[in-house]
């Protein structure tokens, strides 16, 4: 139903898009290049209020790219993106800040500020952003560590004494500190064992759900992408090649897609590997 | 030709380069003087550039002071000029040595450490995690930088001064026979306001330079440990040739005739 034809490079314009309003994310001929080598190359997507999209593609292929732009961390070169019907590409300074207090994001390591403790990475948004007090946000952090297993003793820890999965649930924990409309999730599970990739799946289903979040989640890990996405499009050498529904993905009828999500080497992706 | 290429490109990085600080900097001074501002974080910097640096800086003053003494001895004393000891060493420690040793002894210390956390951050993805949270990291780390710098180098080489004095203090009238009383009313008589003002102005400008070098390097670091080792290299470097340079100009703004 919603999948393009196969093996096609045309843009991912996605018919789901079109049946409903205003997306809430709406990205039209994105582009961006450092220096010769293009990495988005006119990328169209929506993203609608409250589903959760994920992106997938190859190590290099611009997944990240594609985040950073939106949330303005890089310029695009060419192109449109709209949050809410707005346009954010152009945006700077107090107006960029208030685009971006829609938005929360787990990133691939986490990201937490090294030299704070936990409870205080968590209310970072709150106290620095919104200008809570730190009392108050204080009592938010431990309630959202709660939310993601964490007891109120990890609050008073440093970031540098967790372990991989308790670092990506407070960089969550962080995430939906704020109560973001909007939540990027960029590779939740690397680097974790599947048993704790399968928990962090677990939070990000649940949290999105509670807020009723719009997610946007860019992984390689297909049982992780399976189990937190709605929707999934596929981004190959700077254009997305196929959207669709994730429950369909193994009925793509895309000879790319199917290659990525089967992990096969023979198919129409090369991968550039010398011989040894 | 192609002997001109590499002198061409060559001249355009640094036009670049220099482009690209100057930006940097001039949008680093528009955050230290717009709201919101982060008193906390500003008192932290100033206890680590200032306070932490006491002990460094102090060393570095009182050797400086008894290393001068002991030199000026050594060649005034071939023409019969020792009581002119004093006069050399405040005015050496108070224009000249106290900001410089004190700057680079602090960009050593403080420009390193600032190039490698804020590198750091930076390839971990912690500098744009703090634009996601909808933080200016200009504001949140390099603005309270550049103000405790600013603010505490001038203290650290006020102190400096006093310690590199007494170093030549003691030097004189323990090893070289000085009467203390004559020692210290020669320092005080000879010495005028315009040399401590002198230091205290460049010790403020090589404040700024330190923890500046210091926030550029290390905001454009890239590539992992090798781009901060990199970044912190640099941040060093640059400082201390920018307050060796700096140094010049500033002297000959206050003394040349």
């Amino acid at each position: 139903m919603n999948e393009r034809p196969a093996a096609t490079l045309s843009p991912g314009q996605d018919a789901a898009a079109a049946r409903s309003g205003t997306p809430k994310i709406a990205i039209r001929g994105l582009s961006k290049a450092f220096g010769p080598k293009v990495v988005l190359d006119g990328i169209d997507l929506d993203i609608q209020a409250g589903e959760s999209m994920l992106v997938i593609g190859g190590s290099g292929s611009g997944k990240s790219v594609l985040l950073k732009c939106i949330l303005g961390l890089l310029h695009p070169d060419a192109g449109s993106i709209k949050v809410d019907g707005e346009e954010v590409v152009g945006l700077y300074g107090a107006e960029l800040d208030r685009v971006r207090r829609k938005f929360g994001m787990l990133f691939q390591n986490a990201a937490l500020f090294d030299s704070l403790p936990v409870w205080e990475n968590v209310a970072f948004g709150l106290i620095q952003g919104q200008r809570m007090a730190r009392g108050a946000a204080r009592e938010i952090a431990l309630q959202k560590l709660g939310a993601v297993g964490l007891g109120e003793d990890v609050g008073e820890l440093m970031p540098a004494e967790l372990s991989g999965g308790m670092r990506k649930r407070v960089g969550l924990a962080r995430a939906i500190a704020t109560e973001p409309e909007i939540i990027f999730f960029d590779e939740p599970t690397t680097g974790l064992d599947p048993i704790m990739g399968d928990v962090i799946d677990r939070l990000i289903v649940k949290c999105v759900k509670e807020l009723g979040a719009t997610a946007l989640s860019i992984t390689h890990d297909m049982a992780s992408a399976r189990r937190i996405s709605d929707r999934v499009a596929m981004l190959y050498k700077g254009k997305i090649i196929w959207t669709g529904r994730t429950a369909e993905i193994d009925r793509s009828g895309n000879p790319y897609v199917d290659q990525f999500i089967h992990g096969r080497e023979e198919g129409p992706i090369q991968m550039q590997v010398r011989d040894l | 030709m192609p002997i001109l290429q590499p002198i061409g490109r060559t001249f355009l990085v640094f036009l670049e380069a220099t482009g690209r600080l100057t930006l940097f900097t001039a949008l680093s001074l528009s955050h230290c003087l717009r709201p919101p501002f982060y008193p906390r974080l500003v008192f932290r910097q100033m206890v680590e550039i200032g306070y932490y640096s006491l002990p460094v800086v102090g060393l570095t003053a009182i050797f400086t002071g008894m290393v001068l003494a002991l030199q000026s001895y050594t060649g005034f004393a071939r023409f019969s000029a020792e009581s002119a000891i004093p006069n050399v060493v405040v005015v050496s420690i108070t224009r000249e040595l106290g900001p410089v040793l004190a700057g680079l002894m602090v960009a050593g210390r403080v420009g390193a450490s600032m190039a490698a956390e804020i590198g750091t951050m930076r390839v971990t993805e912690q500098v744009d995690a703090l634009d996601t949270l909808a933080t200016n990291p200009f504001k949140y780390l390099i603005a309270p930088r550049l103000i405790a710098g600013l603010t505490m180098l001038p203290i650290l080489v006020l102190i400096a001064d006093i310690i590199g004095v007494f170093g030549g203090y003691i030097v004189s009238t323990q090893k070289l026979g000085f009467n203390p009383v004559t020692y210290l009313k020669n320092t005080w008589d000879f010495i005028e306001p315009q040399d401590v003002v002198s230091g205290l102005v460049k010790a403020a400008v090589f404040g700024f330079l330190v923890t500046l070098m210091g926030c550029y390097h290390g905001y454009n670091s890239r590539g992992g440990a090798q781009g901060v080792g990199t970044a912190t290299t640099n941040a060093v470097v640059s400082a201390s040739i920018l307050i060796l340079s700096f140094n010049y100009f500033i002297t000959e703004l206050f003394f040349a005739r």
